[in-house]
C-alpha cells in the first residue's frame, strides 16, 4: 500500500476524538459519580482498604488493575480539582471534574484508536487495489470502529471507559490476527485484569492459544497431531499470564483479601436480569412468563392472588419472582451460558475427527479469523444466556464482529443485524429528552454508513439481508416511534410506565437471538467448505 | 456509496454537531438584570404574543424598549410570535407578560433549542444541500466534501447554537435568493431575498450586489424589451413581499416610521464592544469617536463604506455573472462589515456565508477567512462560556476542510491568481509567491492560537484590561482587509481559469 494510502486515518481519528469532546457537557449517569468515587477511594486509601470501603453505595467491583488506572488517574485529577478526590464528597460534579473525567475517556480512547488501526492493517488486501478511500475495506472498518455508535453513547455520555477496555480487546485479537500470539496472550491477560466482564471469551481464547500456539503443526486434513506439542511455548504462555494475575491479585492473596476482592467481582445477589432487560433469551422468558400469566388469569386458570406480585412496574425490582415457568437461578444460566459457549469449542476439541463440522476452532486451516468467530460466539452466547446481564456487553459481540464484516458477505448481513438491533437496544440508557436528537442522529449516521458501505463492499455477491430480516428492522422504526414520541404522550404512560422498555427489549431480542443463530450456522456452514484464507 | 447516502450522513453530522454545541450555556445564562440575546429572544415572544401589533414597537408600560425592546424588521416579530404561540402551549408560564422577564429552566433551553434547529433544518441546511448538489462543480465526492465544510463552518453555529440567536434565518432566507439567482430563477430569488431583509436589517450588506447582478442582467438583456420586463416582474416581487412583510404596519404611518427608527438605531455611536473593524482597530491609535461629531462619524463611515462597496459592485453591473456575483457579495458584505457604522461582532457572518458559497472555487482564501472570522468573535464566545466548543469546531473545521477541499494543495502563485500583487507591488526578485503565502497562513493561525490560548490562560494586566479583545479584533482585522483586498483583486481580474486540478480521491 501506499505511504499515503493511510492519510484519511488520523483525521477520521482527531475528527472522532473532536466530536467527543463536544459532549462533555451532557447528560451522565451515576457511572460518573461510581468512577469519581474510585479515583477518590484509590488515592486516599492504603491498598489493603480499596475493597473493604463501603461508605458510598458505589464500591469498588472491577478486578486490581483497573483500581490502579483509577490510582494513575487521581494524580492527574488532581491537578484539575482536588475537591473531587475527597471521599465523602458525593455526586461532586464541579465543571473542572466533569471536564477531567470526560477528557480521561477521551484521552484513554487513544488506546482504541491505536487497536482500530491494527486491525485495519489486518483487514485481507485482495481489494485494496480500489483507488477510492470510501471504498476500500480498512477506511470502513475504521469508521465502523471508531465512529461505533453504542461505544460512543455508553462512553461518552452515559460515562465509562470502555473505549480503551475495547482497545485492549482488539489489539489482542488484532495481534492474533497478525500471528503474534504471545503479545495477544499478554493483551488480554491484562484486559481480564482491568475488567472481568471479558471472561466471557476467555474460553475461546483459552482453546484457540492452546490449539494454535502450543501445538506447532497440524496434521494434512486440519486434524491435531498430538506429537508436536510443545511444552516451552505452553510454558511461555502461562508465564505471561501468570505474571500478569499475579501483579494484579498477588498483593490481595498476601493480604488474605482474595475472598472478599472476588466477591465484590461477582456480586451474584443481583436478579437474573438488570433493571432494563437486556435484550437475550431471559428477557424472551420473562415475557413469555408474563403472557402466559395474564393469559391465564383471563382463562381463569389461574387466580391472580396466587401470583407473585407483579414485578416489572416501575422497572426497579431487581428481583423478578415468574408466575407460572420455573424460576431460573444462578446455576442454571451458568450451564445454559457454558452450553452455548463450549458446543463448539469443547465439542470440537474432544471429537475433532468424528464431527467434522462442528471442529471449528480446533482446526488450522481457519486460524485466527475462526478464533475470532469463536470469540463472537462466546461474547453472545454468554450476552443471550448470563446472569444479570447488561446491555452494555453487546458491544463485546458488534465491535469484533466488524472486523468479520467488511470481509464476507454473510459476516456483513449478520453484523447489519446485530449492530442495527444492538445499538437500538441502547436507546432506553439514554432517556433525558435533551439526548434524544443525540441519540436518534447519531444512530441513523451510523446504520446509513454501515448499511451503504457494506452493500457497495459486498455489491458483487448479492444482498447481504433476507427480506424478512428487512422487514424486522424497518419493525425497529416503529418500535422506536412508539416508546420515544407516541407513547410519552399518550394516556398509557401513567398505567404502564414500563412497557416501551418491554416492548424495547422483547422485540430486540429476537433480533439478537436470531443473529446468535445464524452467526452459529455460519460456523458450520463454513466448516463442511472450507475457505482458502 | 452513493452520494444520497453520503449527504444524509454529512446533514445528520451537522445537526449532531449542532445539538451538540446546544448543550453548552447560553449568552447572559444567569446573569441578571440584562441577561443576554437569549433572554432577548424571549422577550420578544412575550411582547409579540401579549400585546396587539400596533404596540409592538413603541415604548409603554407593557412594553419597556430599553429592556431589549424590538429592533429587528417585522418577520423576526412574527417568527416569535409563532415561537411564543407554541411555547405558550407547552408552558404559559415561558411567555407570560412582565412575570416571565428573565426565565431560565432546563425545559426552556431545550425548546428554544429546538427552535433554532427547526428553522434550520427548514431553511439553512436545505439551502446549503441544493446549492452543493447545483451550483459546485466536480465529483459528487467534490461537491459532497463542500457540503460538510459549509456545514460544520464554526461561526454560525457558534452563535446561533451557543450565543443563542437565529442567524439561520436570515443567512438560510438570503441562501434561497443567491440559490434562485445561481438557477436563474430571479423573481423568486428576489423574494427569498426581500424575505431575508425582513427579517434581519443586516442583511443591508449583501443588497447591493443583488441589485447590481439583477439590474446588470436586465441590461444586458436590454433594457427596451425583455430586459424591462424581467426589470418589472423582479420589481414586482420584491414591492409585494415587502408589503406583505409590513402590510400590519402600513396603515399608519407613525407605525412605519417607528419601525426604521427602532431598526436603524443611529444614536448609538460608531461602534460597540471589540469588533474587528476599521473603527475600533483604528481607535487604538486615534480616539476617533472623541475628535469627531457624531453626525460627522456617520458621514465618515459612509463615504468609507461606499468607497469600498462600489467598484466591486460597479464591476458586477457590468459583468453579471454568478461568479462576480459570488465574489461582491463578500466584497460588499466585508466592505460593509470594515467601514460602516454600529457593526456587531456577529455581522461578520453575513461575509462568511458568501465566503462558504467560495470554498468550492477558492478553498484555501476561503478556509483562512472563515477560521478568522471564527476567531474574531473569541471575546464574545468567551464571555458566553463557549470555550470548549469554540476550540473543538475551530479544530475540526481547520482540519477537515484542509483534508477534504486538500486547500493546502491549491495555493500556487497560479491558483491564487497572485500575479496580480506582483505588478502591483512591483516584486523585485523573483520569490515563489505561494510559499510566502503559505507561510503568512501558518503564521496566522499560530497567532490565532496563541491569542486564544493567552486570551483563556491569562490575566492581563491591570492598566491594560481589554488586552487581549483588542489584540483579538486587530489581528482578524487584518487578516480581513487582506481578505477584502484578495477578493477586489480577483473581482477584476478575469473568471476563474477552469479547474485543471482534478482530485484523484
Amino acid at each position: 500500500m501506499a505511504a499515503d494510502g493511510w492519510s484519511w486515518f488520523p483525521v477520521l481519528a482527531a475528527g472522532v476524538s473532536l466530536f467527543k469532546c463536544l459532549f462533555i457537557s451532557s447528560y451522565r449517569s451515576t457511572d460518573f459519580e461510581v468512577h469519581r468515587n474510585w479515583l477518590a477511594i484509590t488515592h486516599n486509601l492504603p491498598v489493603s482498604r480499596w475493597y473493604h470501603e463501603n461508605s458510598s453505595e458505589w464500591t469498588l467491583d472491577y478486578p486490581p488493575l483497573f483500581a490502579w488506572f483509577e490510582f494513575g488517574l487521581s494524580h492527574v485529577a488532581r491537578h484539575f480539582d482536588g475537591d473531587m478526590l475527597l471521599l465523602h464528597k458525593q455526586n461532586y460534579a464541579s465543571p473542572p471534574t466533569v471536564l477531567f473525567q470526560r477528557l480521561s475517556v477521551i484521552v484513554t480512547d487513544g488506546v482504541f484508536i491505536l487497536a482500530a488501526r491494527e486491525c485495519c492493517r489486518c483487514v485481507q488486501t485482495q481489494r485494496a487495489s480500489q483507488k477510492a478511500v470510501l471504498s476500500r475495506p480498512s477506511f470502513i472498518l475504521a469508521v465502523l470502529l471508531l465512529w461505533n455508535f453504542g461505544l460512543f453513547i455508553v462512553d461518552h455520555i452515559h460515562f465509562q471507559y470502555n473505549g480503551f477496555l475495547f482497545g485492549f480487546l482488539l489489539l489482542s485479537v488484532a495481534k492474533h490476527l497478525q500471528a503474534q500470539h504471545l503479545q495477544g496472550a499478554l493483551l488480554f491477560a491484562i484486559l481480564l485484569n482491568l475488567k472481568h466482564i471479558y471472561l466471557y471469551v476467555a474460553p475461546a481464547y483459552g482453546v484457540y492459544l492452546l490449539r494454535s500456539y502450543c501445538f506447532t503443526e497440524s496434521s494434512t486434513d486440519g486434524g491435531i497431531r498430538w506429537r508436536s506439542f510443545s511444552l516451552l511455548r505452553l510454558l511461555a504462555l502461562g508465564s505471561v499470564v501468570m505474571a500478569v494475575c499475579g501483579l494484579s491479585f498477588g498483593p490481595f492473596i498476601v493480604m488474605g483479601q482474595l475472598p472478599q476482592v472476588l466477591s465484590r467481582l461477582f456480586p451474584f445477589k443481583r436478579g437474573l436480569c438488570h433493571a432494563y432487560w437486556a435484550p437475550n433469551a431471559w428477557a424472551l422468558y420473562n415475557a413469555l412468563d408474563k403472557v402466559l400469566a395474564t393469559l391465564g388469569v383471563r382463562l381463569k386458570l389461574l387466580k391472580e392472588a396466587e401470583l407473585p406480585q407483579a414485578s416489572m412496574t416501575g422497572g426497579l425490582v431487581q428481583e423478578f419472582q415468574h408466575s407460572v415457568l420455573p424460576s431460573v437461578s444462578p446455576s442454571v444460566t451458568l450451564v445454559c451460558t457454558l452450553l452455548s459457549i463450549l458446543v463448539e469449542t469443547v465439542h470440537s476439541c474432544v471429537f475433532p475427527r468424528l464431527k467434522p463440522a462442528l471442529a471449528s476452532i480446533w482446526r488450522r486451516p481457519r486460524g485466527a479469523r475462526g478464533f475470532l468467530r469463536c470469540l463472537l460466539l462466546c461474547a453472545l452466547g454468554s450476552y443471550m444466556f448470563g446472569w444479570h446481564v447488561h446491555e452494555k456487553a453487546i458491544l463485546i459481540a458488534i465491535l469484533p464482529l466488524s472486523i468479520l464484516a467488511v470481509e464476507s458477505r454473510e459476516d456483513a448481513g449478520i453484523f447489519l443485524l446485530l449492530s442495527t438491533t444492538g445499538h437500538y437496544s441502547l436507546f432506553p440508557l439514554l432517556f433525558t429528552p435533551t439526548e434524544l436528537p443525540i441519540k436518534v442522529c447519531l444512530m441513523l449516521m451510523f446504520s446509513l454508513f454501515s448499511f451503504s458501505a457494506l452493500r457497495k463492499l459486498h455489491s458483487a455477491d448479492g444482498s447481504l439481508l433476507h427480506p424478512l430480516e428487512v422487514v424486522y428492522l424497518l419493525g425497529l422504526g416503529m418500535v422506536a416511534l412508539f416508546s420515544e414520541v407516541l407513547f410519552p404522550l399518550s394516556p398509557w404512560k401513567q398505567r404502564l410506565p414500563f412497557l416501551p422498555l418491554l416492548a424495547t427489549s422483547v422485540y430486540c431480542s429476537v433480533g439478537v437471538s436470531y443473529s446468535f443463530l445464524r452467526l452459529y450456522a455460519t460456523l458450520l456452514r463454513s466448516d463442511s467448505k472450507p475457505k482458502q484464507h | 456509496m452513493q452520494t444520497w447516502s453520503l449527504i444524509s450522513i454529512c446533514v445528520l453530522l451537522g445537526v449532531v454537531v449542532r445539538w451538540g454545541v446546544s448543550l453548552n450555556s447560553y449568552s447572559g445564562a444567569g446573569k441578571p438584570p440584562m441577561f443576554g440575546d437569549y433572554e432577548a429572544q424571549r422577550h420578544w415572544q412575550e411582547v409579540t404574543y401579549n400585546l396587539p401589533i400596533r404596540e409592538w414597537y413603541f415604548n409603554s408600560t407593557n412594553n419597556d424598549l430599553a429592556y431589549w425592546g424590538l429592533d429587528y424588521p417585522p418577520l423576526t416579530a412574527y417568527h416569535s410570535w409563532l415561537c411564543a404561540y407554541i411555547a405558550n402551549i407547552i408552558n404559559p408560564e415561558w411567555v407570560k407578560l412582565h412575570k416571565s422577564r428573565g426565565h431560565e429552566s432546563p425545559e426552556h433551553k431545550l425548546f428554544m433549542r429546538t427552535t433554532v434547529l427547526v428553522v434550520d433544518l427548514l431553511l439553512f441546511i436545505p439551502a446549503v444541500v441544493l446549492y452543493c448538489l447545483y451550483l459546485t462543480d466536480g465529483s459528487s465526492k467534490k461537491k459532497v466534501s463542500v457540503l460538510l465544510c459549509i456545514l460544520l463552518y464554526p461561526g454560525i453555529i457558534l452563535i446561533d447554537y451557543g450565543h443563542f440567536q437565529y442567524n439561520g434565518v436570515s443567512l438560510g432566507l438570503a441562501l434561497w435568493g443567491i440559490l434562485g439567482l445561481g438557477l436563474g430563477w430571479d423573481a423568486l430569488g428576489s423574494i427569498a431575498f426581500s424575505l431575508a431583509l425582513n427579517y434581519k436589517q443586516m442583511e443591508l450588506y449583501h443588497a447591493l450586489p443583488f441589485f447590481c447582478y439583477l439590474l446588470g442582467k436586465c441590461f444586458k438583456a436590454g433594457l427596451i424589451g425583455h430586459g424591462f420586463f424581467l426589470l418589472v416582474r423582479i420589481a414586482a416581487a420584491v414591492v409585494v413581499t415587502f408589503a406583505l412583510c409590513w402590510l400590519p404596519f402600513l396603515s399608519d404611518p407613525a407605525q412605519a416610521l417607528q419601525v426604521v427608527r427602532r431598526i436603524f438605531p443611529v444614536a448609538r455611536g460608531l461602534f460597540e464592544d471589540k469588533v474587528a473593524n476599521t473603527w475600533c482597530s483604528l481607535n487604538v491609535l486615534i480616539k476617533i469617536r472623541t475628535l469627531m461629531s457624531s453626525d460627522a462619524q456617520l458621514y465618515l463611515s459612509l463615504v468609507f463604506t461606499l468607497l469600498a462597496v462600489l467598484p466591486s459592485s460597479i464591476r458586477l453591473l457590468t459583468r453579471p455573472t454568478f461568479w462576480h456575483f459570488k465574489l461582491a457579495l463578500v466584497n460588499s458584505s466585508l466592505g460593509f462589515f470594515l467601514f460602516s457604522y454600529q457593526v456587531h461582532e456577529k455581522s461578520i457572518l453575513l461575509a462568511a456565508l458568501p465566503v462558504c458559497l467560495l470554498l468550492d472555487d477558492l478553498p484555501f482564501m476561503s478556509v483562512w477567512f472563515l477560521l478568522a472570522s471564527t476567531f474574531s468573535m473569541l471575546p464574545l464566545l468567551l464571555k458566553d462560556g463557549l470555550l470548549v466548543p469554540y476550540a473543538v469546531t475551530s479544530t475540526g473545521f481547520l482540519l477537515l476542510s484542509i483534508y477534504l477541499l486538500s486547500a493546502l494543495d491549491h495555493c500556487t502563485e497560479d491558483e491564487l491568481q497572485l500575479t496580480t500583487y506582483r505588478k502591483l507591488f512591483f516584486f523585485p526578485f523573483k520569490s515563489d509567491l505561494g510559499c510566502i503565502v503559505r507561510w503568512k497562513f501558518y503564521i496566522s493561525v499560530a497567532a490565532m492560537v496563541g491569542l486564544s490560548i493567552t486570551s483563556v490562560t491569562l490575566d492581563p494586566p491591570s492598566h491594560l484590561p481589554d488586552l487581549f479583545p483588542v489584540l483579538v479584533s486587530t489581528t482578524a482585522y487584518l487578516l480581513f482587509l487582506g481578505t477584502i483586498i484578495h477578493f477586489n483583486i480577483l473581482q477584476f481580474s478575469g473568471p476563474p481559469s477552469k479547474k485543471s486540478q482534478k482530485k484523484s480521491n
